[in-house]
């Protein structure tokens, strides 16, 4: 039986512009079932933080429902909402930044837990800031220094035990490794996992690193231009994909073997802005595979093409013999 | 007259450096960046410097266009020649006339390598009407033509660096960087800052013109995926050293060190997701506090006692592979793990 921890519906993230509305997320569902990791991949500019941050409502979404557990977060009130973070948290993308350089390690590790009135008492929340350090594999003799005295990978280590002091179900992982170096990357990749099957949690793993993405997910989910393209397990996704642009995203990835022959798929133009973007694909001026018409009078649709295995292309869904309207 | 030109850039090499070191001289004591590297690169050849941050790639390539700063910087070498020439005395007026015309150097972040206020002609051009003594106009017609070359519209010289993509500025870098027909380029991380689709379509601009202008190449680069693209020969760097050099296939195919290995290790593989990653435990030394034997020993799975004694030397081991590691030199029979299978 799946087990729906979280369920995104028709998720809608708009920014005003002075030339307009910027649809950052454009209609997006997604469910993650509990314990797994769905990765949600694209490039700059697709949306993917949005979307991560429209989840926590870090940022307001425009509209759309987000179900955690059974319960609609954007509709709580800001108070409920408060309580409801403590079962989801976030790490962030750069560990320079979004630590408080005025602050020891331990305070920061203990924040959240004083915030929340989780465990009262001095002793007992050094104690458990103590057994935090240890779960991520941060040395005691750390606890009182500050974070500019450490380097990127013991500060993030830090955001993971922030994210871990009040327990949470979902964490939210956006580009949790994209400021690490590979062998220190490689540490916190294997860190998150370990804490996943310790602790039962469920990621969201926002990258744009698909090498990455597709070692460390169950699922992914693609986004171009505010907007999920193609959805399936990652081992389908990287052995089948249908998406022109997921076809082309995989094939730009550099692989570090020698004797690797294969054929490129090319991008061409540019990228549609997305300021007010017209009714169409959004990808249909890069896309190599576009046949005019069908690309640019139908609206793509999320398609269940295979069990699934979703996407969003008006071409490859007609070629697979899906009536598309 | 081919065969003639062929053997008079044969007779040595476009770069030629021998025991360099480079360190910064601060307050809080000595940093040491690099620590003796010996570097030759043949014409046509491009060279892949490997290394995480803080192992002294972009160092290195600063040194070689003389342009770490002094103070706090004191570079020394036994050898730094460029096209034969030695530039280790040249006055600032001299070396002006090999920068930007022998050697180029692309750097890495294309956002802010531009200046902001001069319209992206007048910057390629610029370079040009130095070396090549055209006047602006002609200078900014062939800043036209350089544009086209990397693939932009010559029309849109007149716009401004934040008119353009990132993908499209670093465009912009590489046709300043090619505008005199460089013979050596040094591309430092010059597609970090892109997205991967971009990157490819970046690499292969790069790989396209090193061909058509007989450009020798040094890619700095942290990335194995792009050095098995690009790259002929790889050097890996460590804390200042280089540990591993040889062509791509030798260091690929039969690595010997063992943090050429770790490097490997630490990366995902995209056809067998179900390998666990090993990282390389523990982190770089602090380049003002570097261990007193091989560097990389505190956290080497094969390192013994005798390799935190004595600073390992880079040894050949098979034609142009070489290595540093002590381990090979005391047992014959040695393998690590990645060699076994």
């Amino acid at each position: 039986m799946a087990d729906t921890i979280l369920e995104v519906k028709n998720l809608k993230k708009y920014f005003k512009t002075s030339r307009g509305m910027l649809h950052a997320v454009d209609d997006i569902s997604f469910t993650v079932e509990r314990g797994k990791t769905l990765g949600l991949v694209g490039e700059s500019g697709c949306g993917k933080s949005t979307t991560g941050r429209a989840i926590l409502r870090l940022i307001e979404p425009t509209s759309g429902e987000v179900i955690f557990e059974g319960k609609d977060v954007t509709k709580l009130s800001k108070k409920d909402m408060r309580h409801m973070r403590k079962d989801m948290q976030i790490i962030f993308q750069d560990p320079f930044s979004s630590l408080d350089p005025k602050k020891t390690v331990s305070q920061i590790i203990a924040e959240p837990i004083t915030e929340n009135k989780i465990i009262k008492g001095k002793l007992a929340i050094e104690e458990r800031v103590l057994e935090l350090m240890d779960t991520v594999g941060l040395a005691e003799r750390y606890i009182n220094t500050y974070p500019h005295e450490l380097d990127g990978g013991r500060r993030q280590r830090i955001g993971i035990a922030r994210a871990l002091a009040i327990e949470p179900k979902l964490i939210v992982c956006d580009e949790p490794v994209s400021a690490l170096d590979v062998s220190i990357q490689a540490q916190i990749l294997n860190l998150l996992k370990e804490l996943q099957v310790k602790l039962g949690l469920t990621y969201l793993f926002i990258t744009h690193n698909l090498s990455v993405v597709n070692h460390f997910s169950d699922d992914i989910a693609v986004m171009y231009l505010g907007q999920i393209v193609e959805k399936a397990p990652s081992e389908e996704l990287f052995d089948n994909p249908i998406h022109p642009y997921t076809q082309a995203l995989l094939s730009a990835i550099p692989i570090p073997e020698l004797g690797h022959t294969r054929q490129r798929v090319q991008l061409k133009g540019e990228i549609t802005s997305p300021i007010e973007p017209p009714a169409e694909c959004r990808f249909a001026k890069r896309c190599m595979q576009c046949k005019k018409e069908i690309c640019t009078t139908h609206i793509p649709q999320l398609l269940e093409v295979k069990p699934g295995h979703f996407v969003a292309c008006p071409l490859k869904q007609e070629e697979l013999g899906f009536s598309i309207q | 007259m081919e065969e003639e030109n062929k053997k008079n850039t044969e007779e040595h090499d476009i770069l030629n450096i021998e025991n360099l070191t480079v360190r910064f001289e601060t307050e809080d004591g000595v940093v040491h960046a690099v620590n003796g590297i010996d570097l030759k690169l043949g014409y046509r050849k491009t060279l892949g410097l490997v290394g995480e941050t803080g192992a002294g790639k972009t160092t290195t390539a600063l040194a070689m266009l003389r342009l770490v700063p002094n103070p706090p910087g004191v570079v020394e070498c036994d050898r730094l020649e460029i096209d034969g020439k030695d530039v280790r005395d040249l006055s600032v007026n001299k070396l002006e006339q090999v920068r930007g015309k022998d050697i180029s150097m692309i750097f890495q972040d294309p956002m802010t390598a531009l200046n902001p206020v001069f319209t992206v002609g007048e910057q390629i051009a610029e370079s040009i009407e130095i070396h090549e003594k055209l006047s602006k106009e002609k200078s900014l017609e062939k800043a036209g033509d350089m544009l086209e070359m990397v693939g932009i519209p010559r029309q849109r010289a007149n716009e401004y660096p934040h008119q353009f993509s990132g993908g499209m500025k670093q465009r912009v870098v590489i046709a300043i960087a090619l505008a005199c027909n460089p013979k050596l380029l040094i591309a430092d991380e010059p597609t970090t800052a892109l997205d991967v689709t971009i990157q490819a379509q970046v690499l292969e601009l790069m790989n396209e013109l090193k061909e058509k202008y007989n450009t020798s190449m040094i890619m700095i680069t942290h990335d194995l995926g792009i050095v098995a693209e690009v790259c002929d020969d790889v050097a890996v760097m460590y804390a200042g050293r280089i540990v591993e050099q040889g062509s791509l296939e030798e260091v690929y195919s039969d690595t010997k060190h063992p943090y050429t290995e770790g490097l490997f290790n630490s990366l995902p593989n995209i056809k067998n997701r179900q390998r666990m990653l090993k990282p390389i435990h523990g982190l770089m030394p602090d380049p003002s506090n570097l261990p007193k034997g091989c560097a990389f020993a505190p956290r080497c799975n094969y390192a013994t006692d005798a390799c935190k004694e004595a600073v390992p030397k880079l040894l050949c081991v098979k034609g142009t592979h070489k290595v540093a590691c002590s381990r090979y030199e005391s047992d014959p029979n040695f393998v690590i793990e990645r060699g076994k299978k």
